[in-house]
């Protein structure tokens, strides 16, 4: 991990985005490291879907640069930079005239893999975020909300991207099934060890799932920190957070222990 | 009953009449799903177009008929032949419910299906063909058949230029004060506009997504 870390996967330098030329995001610096799940906390309004987007393209900085792998985003092909980079939303966006098996093998598909590769890839998939193979010919519409985020992590997986980029995947799910994710997801970030940045405003899920926790506030990066640390902060919006969630937060710092 | 013995005596003119009402139609929604459809898919992804289009072919459609007919009869190549002016002003009566029922389809798809087919790295061209037509084609469709049933009815009045149909009957029984022989093109031009929205009805539900 610590040599790993002398090369991060995604870096941030001086990265600031505009919308009708109100500062979005204000001159990011920001490195995300091999195999660690970074969370961009904050509220709504903060930057950290804008930062996650920039990511992949979906937006285009006003000033600085993106580096993934040591190279400018702009510099890569768009496509291959996308593939190369799961990306997962709250809303899911399931593509909901394609069963469960064509929404996760649509970019398979479209890259042209085998037939039989992408139906094994499919039940390997469907397997490791825990669906049973029969709903494999399901369509979205025919999941429950659960479900449907399971499908979109796997689609997500599907071409084995080294970066997920993951946008509240569960903030719209009940507590108890959001829980259930979250711990499965931790387990599945433990054997896969992607590089994963992943947004919430959610101090408890960012402590249980986040390697490290970036804390954003108006288009600025606040703080980086651990979640132990975080829980000790004397930063005041660190410490407003804490105090936002109440008790109970320990346990969630605790990973995996839950 | 008259009507009935009047088209069953003069079956091979009504038949011959019906066929060529119906190339009249089948040729212009043809040509104008053709250029609307790409034209709709256009503006669904170039706002600034949007209005502009959608104004044009509004303006199009508020030409009465009869007086597109006339005013396109002096155009060189077109004049010569009833049949290809008749084809040509279907064809822009057909465009606006085309153009604006894919505009509207296109951009009904969800917003976060589109943004996680462009995030997963689908080009413009797969997000279109695999994603968003696929799911806008039960309203483009129904585009289709607003403007055949349209088409059908408009068709009538382009034999008042000579280009043949079923309004030949229209205009010969209107000349002849003949309610039989008006009736004669009236009704099976009625009949073929039934036959023709089911006919694409069933097309589209052919081709709907599930």
């Amino acid at each position: 991990m610590q040599r790993a870390a002398a090369s991060p996967v995604i870096e941030f330098r001086n990265v600031s985005y505009l919308v009708d030329n109100t500062r979005v995001l204000s001159e990011l610096q920001l490195q995300v490291h091999r195999g660690e799940t970074l969370v961009l906390l904050g509220r709504s309004g903060s930057g950290k879907t804008t930062t996650l987007k920039l990511v992949n393209r979906l937006l285009a900085p006003a000033a600085g640069e993106i580096l993934v792998n040591n190279l400018p985003n702009t510099q890569l092909d768009i496509t291959q930079l996308r593939r190369s980079i799961g990306y997962v939303i709250q809303d899911v966006g399931l593509f909901p005239h394609f069963t469960v098996e064509s929404n996760i093998g649509l970019i398979p598909n479209v890259a042209g893999w085998p037939k039989q590769r992408i139906a094994a890839r499919v039940a390997e998939l469907l397997q490791l975020v825990g669906l049973r193979p029969d709903l494999a010919s399901r369509y979205p519409h025919q999941l429950s909300g659960g479900q449907r985020q399971r499908v979109g992590v796997a689609r997500a997986l599907a071409a084995d991207p080294e970066i997920l980029l993951m946008d509240e995947p569960f903030g719209a799910l009940d507590p108890l099934t959001r829980d259930e994710l979250q711990r499965e997801f931790f387990l599945l970030q433990q054997r896969l060890h992607k590089t994963v940045v992943f947004v919430t405003h959610d101090l408890r899920e960012a402590l249980r799932l986040g390697s490290r926790i970036a804390l954003m506030e108006a288009g600025r990066l606040v703080t980086v920190l651990a979640p132990q640390q975080f829980l000790q902060s004397a930063d005041p919006l660190a410490s407003a957070y804490v105090k936002a969630f109440g008790d109970g937060l320990e346990s969630a710092a605790n990973r995996g222990a839950s | 009953m008259n009507v009935i013995r009047f088209i069953i005596e003069n079956h091979d003119q009504v038949i011959e009449l019906a066929l060529e009402h119906l190339w009249l139609v089948g040729i212009s929604t043809l040509l104008a799903a053709l250029i609307g459809i790409p034209l709709g898919i256009a503006i669904a992804h170039r706002p600034r177009l949007n209005k502009p289009v959608l104004a044009s072919a509004n303006i199009i459609q508020t030409i009465p008929s009869l007086a597109l007919f006339g005013f396109l009869l002096p155009v060189p190549w077109l004049g010569e032949r009833a049949d290809r002016l008749a084809i040509l002003a279907l064809t822009l009566y057909a465009l606006l419910p085309i153009i604006r029922n894919t505009y509207t389809g296109i951009r009904g798809v969800d917003p976060a299906v589109i943004e996680a087919g462009r995030g997963m790295g689908l080009t413009e061209f797969q997000l279109l063909y695999h994603v968003e037509l696929p799911l806008a084609v039960s309203v483009i469709l129904s585009g289709v058949r607003v403007a055949v049933v349209i088409s059908v009815g408009l068709a009538t009045i382009a034999a008042a230029i000579g280009a043949g149909g079923l309004g030949e009957f229209i205009f010969r029984g209107l000349a002849m004060v003949d309610d039989r022989v008006i009736l004669a093109g009236a009704v099976p031009a009625a009949i073929l506009a039934l036959a023709a929205d089911l006919g694409v009805g069933w097309l589209e539900r052919r081709l709907r997504a599930q």
